[in-house]
């Protein structure tokens, strides 16, 4: 397999845009990855792009075409993945093998969501139709629902708090206050984080990730051309995606993300690297207990530490572990199609030392965390130098 | 469907904000319930509310969801 590398990268601003459509988000996102990488048009191979609800959220189908012929690369092989808010994480995991396998050399990879066209009830019976609709969600169960079931049971097993919760809605919004490109750039206190308005108890509005409507792309080439396209490449040193089941009561112990445990496994062991090897992470955090689990099942701390660590600092941007420097799906936003690869952007900028005021010091080696639904699928990806 | 036997709150929330769907029902309570036969589901609860480790008795099937309650 051949080393590849991130060699171009390229965001919109997330956040609610009711004059931009779905097509216009991802061109954006697109054009930016293609001049950050100094590529033409011509030299793209293939376009992968991660998508998880355009039909439901516009009604628009057949994206992966519709998108890649308005940024001007019609004629490629053009496909849309879908794995809930894990979409354009399998994109970049799909895509990176088949530059790995010597398929392709240039991909462009990108994610798009345009979510905020509607009603919160009509985009959470959207959303929830990443759950099992035949149980759970006939059930009246929502993500937050799930999330809310896995925190209980999270709290009754380890003595997780709602403070722990709070303590990662307060960091990830510190740090979103400062991102130009985030979607709610407010700081909040632990006594707001903790006296939201209830969602699904225990989680309140500030426990919940945001609807929001953005894109991201990156651009991809073999690390042997990578010079070719920019003066600071960023490797892929160890990826990999799994899948569990998707509804939550067939899952033998909730507390726990199984396909988190073992796409991390995968990835650390193609990188020939460990937990304590990151230096910074990107995590999905769709749900403050989500932060807390992962970074958990990422090995990153004892299980049942995870709220601990978090209230301790730990993980703010001046902590060991800085978690979610972007602000991460709390306060960046989370157009969930965006998300994998927005994460990616988010993680190659640290390693190329442009994070501005979000700079971490030591950033050679970051981790990005992409989940579908309630774990049915994960993708790891371990970024370094080149 | 057949009528289910009792179980144990495995878990459980309380849903506000709720799909298109359900916008009238809530706030309810949703539940994964270990039943005692085995294996779960997912299931709301009418009535007083149940937490983890609660003992739950099966009422019937509304629409396909099975409705338990808490034992007194």
């Amino acid at each position: 397999m051949r080393q590849v590398a991130v060699v171009g990268i390229g965001k919109t601003a997330f956040g609610a845009f009711p004059d931009r459509d779905l097509r216009s988000l991802a061109v954006e996102a697109g054009q930016k990855a293609l001049e950050n990488g100094r590529a033409e048009h011509s030299q793209v191979e293939a376009f992968y792009l991660g998508n998880f609800a355009g039909p439901s959220f516009v009604g628009q189908n057949h994206l992966a075409p519709y998108v890649a012929s308005a940024i001007g690369i019609a004629g490629v092989p053009a496909t849309r993945f879908e794995a809930a808010c894990a979409s354009s994480g399998a994109a970049f995991f799909h895509a990176v093998s088949a530059v790995a396998a010597g398929l392709y050399d240039v991909v462009l990879v990108a994610g798009v969501e345009k979510m905020t066209s509607q009603t919160t009830p009509k985009v959470t019976e959207i959303l929830a139709g990443a759950g099992d609709l035949c149980g759970e969600v006939r059930a009246g169960a929502t993500f937050p629902a799930l999330f809310a079931m896995i925190a209980r049971r999270h709290m009754y097993q380890y003595g997780t708090t709602r403070q722990h919760m709070a303590a990662v809605a307060v960091k990830n919004h510190g740090n979103g206050a400062k991102n130009p490109l985030a979607h709610m750039r407010k700081v909040i206190t632990m006594e707001q984080a903790l006296n939201g308005k209830p969602i699904a108890e225990p989680l309140t509005v500030y426990d919940c990730s945001l609807i929001s409507d953005g894109a991201a792309a990156v651009l991809i080439a073999p690390l042997e051309r990578a010079a070719e396209f920019t003066d600071k490449p960023v490797r892929v040193l160890g990826i990999a995606q799994t899948s569990d089941y998707v509804a939550l009561d067939e899952k033998d112990d909730i507390t726990t993300l199984r396909a988190v445990r073992t796409s991390s496994e995968k990835a650390y062991k193609m990188a020939g690297l460990g937990p304590r090897d990151i230096q910074f992470a990107e995590i999905h955090d769709c749900f403050t207990i989500a932060e807390i689990i992962a970074i958990e099942d990422l090995g990153f701390v004892e299980k049942g530490q995870g709220g601990p660590y978090t209230l301790a600092g730990k993980t703010c941007i001046q902590g060991e572990l800085p978690i979610n420097t972007s602000g991460g799906l709390k306060a960046k936003g989370h157009p969930v199609g965006a998300t994998g690869v927005g994460q990616i952007c988010d993680v190659v900028q640290q390693i190329r030392g442009e994070a501005g005021e979000r700079q971490v010091s030591r950033n050679k080696i970051g981790l990005a965390q992409n989940l579908g639904g309630s774990g049915a699928t994960s993708v790891v990806s371990i970024l370094g130098a080149a | 469907m057949n009528a289910l036997g009792p179980g144990i709150v495995y878990t459980e929330t309380v849903v506000y904000s709720p799909p298109e769907a359900y916008v009238n029902d809530v706030p309810y309570q949703l539940a994964i319930i270990q039943l005692n036969s085995g294996g779960r589901l997912t299931g709301r609860i009418a009535g007083p509310r149940a937490e983890i480790g609660d003992p739950v008795s099966f009422d019937e099937f509304r629409n396909g969801v099975a409705f338990f309650h808490k034992n007194q």
